[in-house]
């Protein structure tokens, strides 16, 4: 019959008028976001950088740029390169994270904004400088050891020494098989 | 002083303060200001409530989505309206060139001025109307066809061909439903004896939505369509092609389109509430007050609707016109009439009777003329085509 | 003396809001009956294909995210079991599970996507547009705890999936399998019934079923014509074999059943989630850890059942660390070569909802 279907969608209509509205009011309010949220502002620590480059290596789109001379200022894998020029170019980068998997010295983060707009393309490059003093909220995608702590950037910093470094993993012995400590973090399941 | 307008007591005190501060022989002063000055109210009442309902409708419509309104502008975004009107008040003026000039600068005008014209017989509150035509609702519904033209103008005037094809959909739909919305005023005249507006409102002993749902339906689905919502908007929101026949518009032209169009909202809820709902009448609240409630309450219904309803084709909403909504009102007219013919002067109990009556009579008539209504889509002329040559000139 | 009549021709551009990305159709009208309908896309073309070349296997997972953009998962999944196929890596069996979480999670989330835009296109006034993305946040904010964002995703990796998902995640699904078929309920009673609805979808654009059969027509377009193909029971790969679901199907293929069979397959894919949240076991998530993977000289052809259709990819390798081709066999694009038969004789009305209703996305067909 004619208006039974036209009654009840405006029944449903009628029912989402009395609950609460589902968009936040930004800038004023912000959305919960995940610790694990990959997005801009890189973290990158300079004591754990040994200038590999393996993150320019394997980044898809080839953004990162860096210039490396020989250092001895932080001896901590044995002699490292001194990194002159770190330049990430935020206004072509992806953010798929793959140069954040590629490093081994666990020395990248993600970092967890996604505010870093600019009025020029120019600026979108994040130098080396700025790199070295921004602040240090990692994202904590790829990096069990934060999630094992239960770290969320949204609340505090985070130091060298508390990020660590995950056990040696881009060299098993046997392949196809994961290192010890390497299963995931706090897997728990529901139910 | 007038005859017409002697009723209003607001007309009354200020010609009367007027022409005291006059020399005799100066009547016509205090004339012209009493008159200018309950236009001037009337007119900025109107105006200003069409804002206040183009703000509701964006804040309703919002919720209903999940969403708050526009709330930026002003505490709550209450100065929206007031910023959508400077929008469009420092826009470009553009004419086209090959368009008719005075065509074209006069539909938006021919569109607006039965809007407010309309307003000039409902009666506000007790005792509180511009003017008491005994030929009411027949002075409404002449009105209503007139901005049918303006709509015409404005495609022809346009030079533009889908604006044209726009405007020529929207004569068809508004002519096609001015008739079930006139042939639903029958019961009400019928039952009422006459045609004013005020006389209507004092008739209702009990309101005529309960007492002629088919009418009240026949004229709610009526009145969408002559104001071109949802769901028979496709006149003018057409997500396809062209944007209807205010294609070539710009600023206030377009403005005054836009105004004219939700002005009519509230006209027409105004009327509805005073032919089905009693008016301004009400227990304890001020007369004014209700009316004003009543006719937020069938905005309301608007705004639900189109929150809820996808559009018809046009060719749907032209079978639903002629097919159900018309056979529909003409079921209501006979049945009031046999009503009315065995009941001349019926108390409140035959009207009961009588409501029972037409509830039913609605009941089985929208579903048997639902089933008349259904129909088939048309089988497609296919041509059936080999993966090779395309056809047609390109 | 008969009249004289001229069709017309219009053009429906590459910027249009009811054409689901860049897409250009040449429409030749009679009056307001379509006669005539040339497509012409490309315009989003960005050249995955050749890039994905110069590449190595992992940095093409970020490249296939790209081309059904609403529907990232079931692209990396295509891709990484034609990359598995290569290589001979089995993931194991909680990566498996965790892969078809992901992908019926997408599938609904896609699902939401294309009855949303279908009823805004109808013209519903965005109302059920809304309702759609509402839910559509909540399985976004799902992706965002298992692998960091929200649409462009890259999660799945050769051997697995990336990464496990964290402790809030089971919690947050159990809530959302709880009230997910409360909304598609009401979903089902805002526009099933609804009279508007219906007459504005059944019985236009019908498709045969031989008609679509002949043009290699995958997913929600075939299934509703009655044929019940669907390759997560006809081919299964990951863990669908042991999972118990329904292959939705209608039988009279217009726009309509499009629609409900969409809904429906919403339904399905929840009692998925049900079964793998019950079931997933312990364990690890990735086989290997290596970004670079070295397949030995071969090619391989890996398919899933996309919300679209059937998503494949064709590599070739020839023992390095890129592949040597890459090529993608798009649901979108297959879908698309049917728009004639779809179209003719119809009107103007009915062109864009009809368009809407086999669901494609031009990030797929033009790649």
């Amino acid at each position: 019959m004619y208006g039974i279907g036209i009654a009840k969608g405006l029944m449903v209509t009628m029912k989402n008028l009395l609950r609460r509205p589902f968009t936040v009011q930004y800038p004023e309010q912000r959305l919960p976001q995940h610790p694990r949220f990959r997005g801009e502002e890189f973290v990158w620590y300079v004591e754990r950088c040994t200038g590999c480059a393996s993150c320019a290596q394997f980044c898809p789109l080839g953004i990162i740029r860096i210039v490396t001379s020989p250092g001895g200022e932080h001896l901590q894998e044995g002699g490292t390169y001194k990194v002159e020029v770190f330049d990430i170019d935020i206004g072509r980068c992806m953010f798929c994270g793959l140069c954040v998997e590629a490093c081994p010295y666990d020395a990248l983060f993600m970092g967890s904004g996604f505010e870093r707009a600019r009025y020029r393309r120019e600026e979108l490059v994040v130098t080396v400088d700025e790199l070295k003093a921004a602040k240090k909220c990692p994202s904590t995608w790829f990096r069990p050891q934060l999630s094992r702590q239960g770290y969320n950037p949204f609340l505090e910093e985070a130091d060298w020494r508390r990020v660590g470094r995950e056990e040696s993993r881009w060299h098993p012995k046997r392949p196809g098989t994961l290192p010890p400590g390497h299963h995931s973090e706090a897997s728990s399941q529901g139910s | 002083m007038g005859e017409l307008l002697a009723g209003n007591s607001i007309y009354r005190n200020v010609y009367i303060w007027v022409e005291g501060l006059l020399p005799t022989g100066w009547q016509w002063v205090a004339y012209f200001v009493a008159g200018f000055t309950i236009m001037f109210l009337l007119l900025n009442a109107f105006l200003v409530l069409t804002m206040v309902y183009t703000y509701m409708e964006r804040r309703v419509l919002g919720r209903f989505q999940g969403r708050l309104g526009p709330n930026r502008v002003g505490p709550f975004g209450i100065l929206q309206p007031v910023a959508d009107a400077i929008k469009l008040l420092t826009k470009e003026d553009i004419v086209p060139a090959v368009a008719d000039r005075w065509v074209f600068n006069l539909a938006p005008v021919v569109f607006f001025v039965p809007t407010v014209l309309v307003l000039g017989v409902v009666p506000f509150g007790q005792n509180s109307f511009l003017a008491d035509l005994n030929v009411g609702i027949l002075y409404v519904l002449a009105l209503s066809s007139v901005s049918t033209l303006a709509v015409f103008m404005a495609g022809w005037a346009s030079a533009n061909r889908f604006a044209l094809f726009g405007s020529m959909r929207a004569v068809a739909t508004l002519i096609s439903y001015e008739l079930p919305v006139l042939l639903s005023m029958g019961g009400v005249l019928m039952l009422v004896g006459s045609m004013s507006l005020v006389r209507i409102v004092e008739g209702q002993r009990i309101p005529f939505l309960l007492l002629q749902p088919l009418a009240f339906l026949v004229f709610l689905a009526g009145i969408s369509a002559e104001l071109n919502r949802a769901p028979f908007d496709m006149v003018e929101a057409e997500s396809e092609l062209v944007s209807g026949f205010n294609t070539e518009y710009s600023g206030m032209k377009y403005g005054l389109f836009a105004l004219a169009e939700f002005g009519n909202v509230l006209v027409a809820g105004a009327i509805m509430s005073v032919v089905f709902l009693k008016g301004w009448e009400g227990p304890v609240l001020p007369s004014h007050l209700w009316f004003l409630l009543k006719v937020f309450f069938f905005a309301f219904i608007f705004v639900w609707v189109r929150a809820t309803l996808p559009r018809l084709r046009i060719d749907q909403m032209m079978g639903f016109a002629w097919k159900f909504l018309f056979p529909l009102s003409l079921v209501n007219l006979v049945v009031t009439g046999a009503e009315v013919a065995v009941w001349p002067e019926a108390t409140t109990a035959q009207l009961w009777v009588m409501a029972v009556i037409n509830w039913v009579v609605a009941i089985v008539g929208v579903v048997v003329f639902s089933r008349l209504v259904r129909q088939r889509p048309t089988q497609p002329e296919v041509r059936v085509f080999s993966s090779a040559a395309p056809s047609g000139a390109r | 003396m008969p009249l004289r009549t001229e069709p017309i021709t219009i053009n429906l551009g590459p910027q249009h809001p009811s054409t689901h990305g860049v897409f250009r159709l040449r429409v030749t009208f009679d009056g307001e009956v379509i006669q005539d309908v040339e497509p012409v896309f490309g315009y989003l073309h960005r050249g995955s294909e050749k890039l994905a070349e110069e590449r190595t296997y992992t940095q093409v997972i970020t490249l296939t995210d790209r081309l059904d953009y609403v529907a990232s998962m079931t692209s990396n999944q295509a891709y990484v079991i034609a990359c598995e196929k290569l290589t001979g890596i089995h993931p194991p069996e909680r990566g498996l599970y965790l892969r078809v979480i992901a992908a019926e999670l997408q599938r609904v989330a896609s699902h939401l996507v294309a009855i949303g835009f279908f009823l805004q296109d109808l013209g519903a006034f965005a109302t059920p547009l809304m309702y759609c993305f509402r839910e559509r946040e909540r399985i976004l904010d799902l992706f965002e705890m298992l692998c960091g964002a929200r649409i462009t995703l890259s999660y799945m990796r050769i051997g697995g999936v990336f990464q496990d998902a964290p402790e809030e995640f089971w919690p947050a699904l159990r809530r959302f399998l709880d009230e997910m078929p409360g909304y598609a309920d009401e979903l089902d009673a805002l526009l099933s019934e609804n009279e508007v609805v219906v007459a504005r979808t059944r019985g236009i654009g019908v498709l045969p079923a031989d008609l679509l059969i002949n043009a290699s027509a995958t997913g929600p377009v075939l299934r509703a014509s009655g044929v019940a193909w669907d390759l997560r029971k006809k081919d299964p790969y990951d863990v669908y074999d042991r999972l118990e679901f329904d292959v939705v199907t209608a039988s009279r293929s217009d726009n309509y059943d499009r629609y409900y069979v969409r809904l429906q397959e919403i339904r399905q894919a929840l009692r998925i989630l049900e079964q793998c949240y019950r079931d997933i076991p312990e364990g690890p998530v990735r086989a290997t850890l290596s970004n670079l993977v070295r397949p030995p000289v071969g090619e391989a052809y890996g398919r899933v059942e996309s919300p679209k259709g059937e998503l494949g990819y064709y590599l070739v390798s020839d023992g390095s660390i890129s592949p040597y081709r890459c090529r993608v066999r798009s649901p979108s694009l297959i879908n698309l070569t049917l728009l004639r038969e779809l179209l003719m004789g119809w009107k103007l009305a009915d062109l864009v909802v009809s368009f809407g209703s086999i669901d494609i996305n031009m990030g797929e067909v033009d790649r």
